[in-house]
């Protein structure tokens, strides 16, 4: 993706973590579900300690707050599970992550790929698909392959953020 | 979903015509001149040639045709099935498999050399014609014959192309075919997929009566076949007898017996493994709603309501049973091969064996089948290598040993076992090459099942010579994990000079486990009830005292025990009355200390996700009744976790 990507566009599901605004592409998406008993697993990593069941499959919830250095928050009443499938080695993992809100699906204008700030962002930067662009903001496109694909190996990310 | 591809159908046939063919091969090595096994593995040949041509399988079609060509001559009678023919046949059958499997590493050499085994063979038979059945056979060769052909009403709808067929005798030499529409109904009753017309084909060729069946091999069971030869001025009388009667007498004779040997054909369906995993987790699913369903049903007054869930109960039930029933296969299907590899190893070690196989109708989970493959092929090994002795060493026993593989049904079990009369495991050479390695001390005293089990660590080997088949010590313990993984067990027992017992104890399914539901703090947990044994309340004085002694005093032994919470690092759960359940964990009993047992419960297993492939603790996650998701105790990695925890713990303070 070496041409510059301005006039592509994106169909993506806005979210909010930490009162951040972060996009996933709809592809990942499965579905959206509202929170119900989680079951923790003893010794995983704390971003992946919880399990779910979503319609009599057992799937892993991550919490994507910790992977992107942000603070964990409480359950809300906005607080929603969404579930993705996330390409990993050649197979696709189902995987359920939390949001503190999911705004809605709409297609975002690409900033592009070749733009990415090389800092600026919060969180490592294989992490970021590309940035979007949503009214006079910027929104960060996740990629969940690489967050997933490092879940087992110690994150080097800053942990907290002021 | 695409339809199946056309070529890899032809593999999977083929693998199970190369067995037919095998135990057909393996068969005729003690009936040399049965005509049921001779024909059993020619047409396996055949439809091999067959179907190998018709999907571009050119090389398999062409090295098929000489091994076929053999078994042609013996079908004829002009050769015999002499214990040479079988051992060339059983390695073109390798050579076959590896043709199908890995074309690319086909060997040239070794087919050429295969051939040219069969060459001469053949060479060498008609030279010296069988005396006993040939004769019959070449007095049966005409000049030509008259046939007369009636296919089955349904022949057409069932597959066979007439056409095809007087294709074939036409190969066989110019024919005059006429057509009797003698048969052909009115129109108005007249079905067109139907077979009406019959056939009159005169065959000026001096082929032989076989010849001329053998093209109507896949048919002639249904069908009338007429042979009269032609212009044969004064044929002997009992030829005309015979050959005046419709069906000949080897072929029908032998598709019967053969058809009752082998599974049925035609009633069954080949289905993706896939599909019948996706059709288990449905009914997992079903069977987890509908528990859900009888608790809401539980707490109603509506009459109605409890008799629909009492239905769905059943009905679920039965359901469930019904799938797991598909998904097993009687383990036959994987003794079977193993004749083969006890024929070979026989003759690589010199050694007399009998090979009794009982209970191979007991039918298993197909993915267990698939996987005791590895581990009995390592103790059958083992049983030839090292139990039995040679001929001329077995003293007053019978020179040939005795290898018996067996299974059977005992309660949610299904116990396979692998018995040999040999000399029977050396108690004192076990016990001395553990303690050399230092598996147990001078002093300890072992019960004869635990001097067994060493056999089972990882190395160990008492083998005085190591041969390229068994005594390098590695294998045993692999075979021990394999079972372990498939939730079974191994027991072993030997009587010195008489032989060795090896039993293993395998769960009818993988899909479901009876399983002990327990809290610890706020999650719930499920510890198998095969590892289950006890459950007892851990008094006061071994809690207080617990920080420094986590030892338990269960009927005067000592058990060491583990605080789930601490191994979990949960929160310490203020109830006051905790239970250990005594679990077996190998060879050494553990105490899991948890807040609370809430009973048993039958669980659907559902594998955790690749993402959690690092935590060992659980072999699994499994949904309840209320919907949320409960995790199953995986033992051993358990122990071995809760032991290091321990250390640590010890070197910290």
């Amino acid at each position: 993706m070496s041409t510059p990507e301005t006039a592509q566009t994106l169909r993506v599901v806005t979210i909010d973590l930490q009162g951040e605004r972060f996009a996933l592409e709809t592809r990942h998406v499965r579905e959206i579900l509202d929170p119900g008993p989680t079951t923790l697993v003893p010794n995983a990593p704390a971003f992946l300690d919880r399990l779910i069941n979503v319609r009599g499959r057992v799937v892993p919830l991550a919490d994507l707050r910790l992977k992107l250095g942000l603070a964990p928050s409480d359950t809300t009443i906005d607080t929603r599970v969404i579930v993705l499938e996330v390409p990993l080695e050649e197979e696709a993992v189902t995987v359920a992550v939390l949001a503190d809100k999911v705004h809605e699906v709409r297609e975002i204008a690409l900033v592009g790929m070749t733009q990415t700030p090389r800092f600026g962002l919060r969180c490592r930067p294989d992490y970021v698909r590309c940035i979007g662009q949503l009214g006079d903001d910027f929104v960060i496109v996740l990629d969940p392959g690489p967050i997933f694909a490092q879940g087992r190996a110690p994150d080097p990310v800053p942990a907290t953020h002021s | 979903m695409a339809a199946p591809d056309p070529v890899e159908t032809f593999r999977q046939e083929s693998q199970e015509l190369l067995e037919q063919l095998e135990q057909a091969l393996l068969d005729l090595e003690h009936r040399q001149g049965d005509m049921e096994l001779i024909d059993s593995a020619f047409r396996a040949l055949h439809t091999i040639k067959g179907s190998g041509a018709m999907f571009g399988f050119d090389a398999v079609a062409a090295f098929t045709h000489h091994v076929e060509n053999a078994f042609d001559e013996v079908r004829k009678g002009k050769l015999v099935a002499s214990s040479e023919l079988v051992a060339l046949a059983l390695a073109a059958k390798d050579q076959l498999r590896i043709l199908l499997e890995r074309p690319a590493e086909a060997d040239a050499a070794a087919q050429a050399a295969i051939l040219a085994g069969f060459h001469a063979i053949v060479q060498g038979g008609a030279a010296t014609p069988a005396a006993a059945i040939a004769p019959v056979a070449e007095s049966a060769a005409a000049p030509g014959w008259r046939i007369a052909i009636r296919l089955a009403r349904n022949a057409m709808a069932m597959g066979t192309n007439p056409l095809l067929l007087l294709d074939e005798l036409r190969a066989l030499g110019p024919t005059r075919v006429t057509a009797l529409a003698d048969e052909v109904p009115p129109l108005e009753e007249l079905d067109p997929t139907d077979c009406h017309i019959a056939w009159q084909v005169e065959l000026d060729a001096p082929c032989t009566r076989a010849a001329v069946e053998e093209v109507f091999m896949f048919v002639i069971d249904e069908m009338t076949l007429e042979l009269t030869p032609l212009g044969a001025p004064a044929p002997p009388p009992e030829a005309t007898a015979t050959t005046a009667a419709p069906p000949p007498p080897a072929t029908p004779a032998a598709a019967p017996a053969q058809a009752a040997k082998s599974a049925p054909p035609g009633d069954s369906v080949r289905v993706p493994a896939g599909k019948l995993d996706e059709l288990m987790d449905r009914v997992g699913e079903l069977v987890i709603a509908q528990s859900r369903l009888r608790q809401v049903a539980g707490a109603s007054h509506d009459v109605q309501l409890r008799a629909v869930a009492e239905e769905i109960e059943r009905l679920s039930l039965e359901l469930r049973d019904t799938t797991m029933g598909i998904r097993t296969v009687p383990i036959g299907q994987l003794f079977g091969r193993f004749r083969r590899l006890v024929h070979d190893l026989c003759r690589d070690l010199g050694k007399e064996v009998e090979l009794v196989m009982q209970g191979e109708e007991t039918e298993l989970d197909k993915t267990v089948i698939e996987r005791l493959n590895d581990p009995l092929v390592h103790l059958i090994r083992n049983a030839l290598d090292h139990g039995l002795e040679r001929p001329e060493d077995r003293g007053e026993k019978p020179r040939r040993g005795r290898l018996l593989l067996s299974a059977r049904h005992a309660g949610a079990q299904v116990r396979v076992s692998i018995r040999e009369d040999g000399r029977g495991l050396d108690r004192a050479r076990i016990r001395a090459r553990a303690e050399e390695r230092g598996l147990v001390t001078p002093e300890q005293v072992l019960t004869d099942q635990d001097v067994f089990q060493l056999i089972f660590e990882p190395g160990f080997s008492t083998a005085a010579t190591v041969t390229n088949l068994s005594g390098r010590g590695v294998g045993m313990d692999v075979v021990k994990r394999t079972i372990e993984a498939l939730r079974g067990s191994i027991e072993v027992s030997s009587t010195p000079g008489a032989g060795t017992d090896v039993t293993l104890c395998l769960p009818l399914t993988l899909a479901i486990i009876d399983g002990l539901l327990v809290r610890v703090g706020e999650g719930r947990y499920v510890i198998p009830l095969t590892a289950v044994e006890e459950c007892v309340e851990l008094d006061a004085d071994a809690e207080a005292g617990g920080a420094r002694c986590n030892f338990l005093n269960l009927r005067g032994s000592l058990i060491p025990f583990l605080r789930l919470n601490e191994v979990f690092g949960t929160p310490r759960d203020p109830e006051k009355l905790k239970k250990a359940v005594i679990v077996s964990a190998g060879d050494q009993r553990v105490g899991l200390v948890v807040d609370q047992v809430i009973g048993d419960h039958q669980t659907v297993i559902k594998s955790l996700s690749k993402l959690h492939a690092d935590v060992e603790m659980f072999s699994g996650a499994t949904i309840l009744g209320d919907g949320s998701v409960a995790l199953i105790l995986d033992i051993a990695p358990l122990v071995a976790f809760g032991q290091a925890h321990e250390e640590r713990l010890m070197t910290a303070a």
